[in-house]
């Protein structure tokens, strides 16, 4: 068995594998198909510092290796998250994220301090890059200078590990990504979401709620898989990269990008299992190439 | 809640009793299949689909311990359900079960219970009879249809209570919508109400329901990705705000609801 202890900042995990906001709940409700001290951590759902009902129905539409969503950020809001929901999974055997949005600066910072506060919670994910909200979101993450003022105002008032997960839907990812680095953040996330939409030739109609929705699932790997590779190569903190991936080699290929860690998304809905199944197939990948260590293949590509 | 499994299960049989039905039967040649409540569903892996990607919810048709036999009835209405339509005997099928909270189980032998289906929605009801038998009780079927060639299994019903039917062409039972049926006109008023079928059947049924003030649940079938109340995608607007049909659900109060 090779080493896949995983340093992002502060944050250590048995190994690179994390699921991604919104698509492992609150890792309670995979609990009966994985054993989560063999996953590196989970990463819960999108947090706001009030409650937010989200989009109306529906929310979802299915495309050929993917889907599109439009959930829109529902929540109970921190408060809730802190009184209710923080006691029932601050004992999981897994590190435990808490992913963080916002509609201004100060709420986003407000809720990042709440969280600041929980002491098995290491890290939070600041999430400037949601697709599904009319405020905030993703409209700080589309400018460099939208996102270093909320990555800003919350490393002031959040000490521990700070991710921040970046939107692919810009022209320069990488100018995010640099800007974001400069304002503090310990670490990148990326890609969230691809702007999309799906329509009914039938009936002549939109099939989500608001139109719009994030393209998720295999579809969008090969455009996951570049932005982390240029990303990589632009910053010096860690890269944690997300996109698509389905398996142990999708993986892989995105630590030989460049990424540090990993995050498995929709795939989760496909096979409640696969988080734990990918952790075991990195490790079979890096005794079969006769690596020691995960850290050996972050950035390996060869010429 | 009970607790979840990803199983291979081999398919046994599969028929079609309708051309727009397929019938799957399936066994776990490993092992006991996991308890399983009625009015619950499972997620059907769908492999080698070109348009499709994610699972389908289906609901638990029937399932048999002493033969260690789970049932689905699926609608083909996609290229998902059609794909499941292809499955030869022997073939392997992914599923994640039991998932939701299925129909609530009378209390006492003696509760009257009226199981009202529509089209596929029928589907639980077939188990949910069978358990309410093997506790002792003896529900009421009440089947709705467009026209005869559309009622399926009627004979399957009858082993666990008494089964009327309404066709809207009159081919069968009675004439008209399940609502209207004689069956609810009568002086001795039922005590519960679980349905499932298409929707403007449930709000039928519901409205019957509320002005009769009987208990009356009903089983949405919302567009689903997780399953398990992850991904909030199949919520429905409840009085509570909005909830998750794949875990509050599938089987509603019609109180809990805006209709």
């Amino acid at each position: 068995m090779a080493n896949l202890t995983t340093k992002i900042g502060s944050l250590t995990m048995v190994n690179p594998v994390m699921t991604a906001s919104g698509t492992f709940g609150y890792g309670v409700e995979f609990q009966d198909f994985v054993d989560l001290s063999k996953v590196g951590g989970i990463i819960v759902k999108g947090t706001t510092l009030n409650p937010r009902q989200g989009n109306p129905y529906p929310r979802m539409a299915e495309t050929a290796q993917g889907m599109l969503n439009c959930v829109g950020l529902q929540n109970k809001g921190v408060a809730h998250f802190c009184e209710h929901i923080y006691p029932t999974i601050k004992d999981l055997p897994t590190q435990v994220l808490v992913n963080v949005s916002g509609s201004s600066p100060d709420d986003y910072a407000e809720c990042a301090a709440r969280i600041n506060e929980l002491d098995n919670i290491p890290a939070i994910e600041l999430n400037i890059s949601c697709p599904n909200v009319k405020q905030g979101g993703m409209a700080f993450g589309v400018t460099p200078e939208g996102a270093a003022t909320v990555v800003k105002a919350v490393r002031e008032a959040y000490k521990k590990t700070l991710i921040v997960k970046l939107s692919p839907n810009v022209t320069s990812i990488t100018d995010i990504a640099l800007a974001v680095q400069d304002a503090g953040a310990d670490a990148v996330s990326l890609i969230n979401t691809l702007m999309g939409m799906a329509i009914d030739a039938e009936k002549r109609k939109k099939l989500l709620s608001i139109g719009t929705g994030g393209l998720s699932g295999p579809a969008v790997k090969p455009v996951a898989l570049r932005m982390v590779y240029q990303v990589a190569h632009a910053v010096q903190i860690p890269v944690i990269g997300l996109g698509g991936i389905s398996n142990a080699t999708d993986a892989v290929e995105f630590l030989l990008a460049g990424a540090s860690a990993i995050e498995i998304g929709t795939a989760n809905f496909l096979d409640p299992a696969i988080s734990q199944k990918v952790a075991e197939g990195i490790d079979e990948y890096l005794v079969r190439h006769g690596y020691d260590d995960v850290k050996d293949i972050i950035g390996a590509l060869e010429d | 809640m009970k607790k979840k499994f990803i199983l291979d299960l081999k398919v046994t049989e599969i028929s079609k009793p309708h051309p727009r039905y397929v019938l799957i039967k399936l066994t776990d040649p490993d092992a006991q299949l996991p308890e399983m409540l009625p009015g619950q569903f499972a997620q059907l892996r769908i492999d080698g689909s070109k348009t499709t990607f994610l699972r389908r919810p289906i609901s638990i048709h029937y399932v048999d311990y002493t033969s260690n036999e789970i049932w689905f009835l699926v609608q083909i209405v996609g290229d998902g359900t059609r794909a499941l339509a292809e499955l030869k005997v022997g073939d392997v099928l992914n599923v994640v079960l039991p998932l939701g909270n299925g129909f609530t189980l009378p209390k006492s032998k003696e509760e009257k219970v009226l199981l009202v289906g529509g089209g596929v929605g029928c589907a639980p009801l077939l188990y949910m009879g069978k358990v309410m038998a093997e506790n002792g009780c003896r529900p009421t079927f009440l089947i709705g249809a467009r026209t005869k060639s559309d009622l399926l299994q009627l004979d399957l019903f009858e082993q666990y209570g008494d089964v009327f039917v309404t066709t809207e062409d009159g081919s069968f039972g009675e004439k008209g919508f399940v609502t209207q049926h004689s069956l609810l006109q009568k002086e001795e008023k039922f005590q519960r109400i679980s349905t499932c079928g298409p929707k403007p059947m449930m709000m039928a049924v519901a409205r019957y329901a509320k002005s009769e003030a009987i208990a009356c649940e009903v089983s949405l079938e919302n567009k689903m990705a997780c399953g398990v109340g992850a991904c909030l995608c199949c919520v429905e607007d409840t009085q509570e705000g909005h909830k998750c049909v794949c875990t509050d659900g599938p089987v509603f109060p019609i109180e809990a609801l805006k209709w």
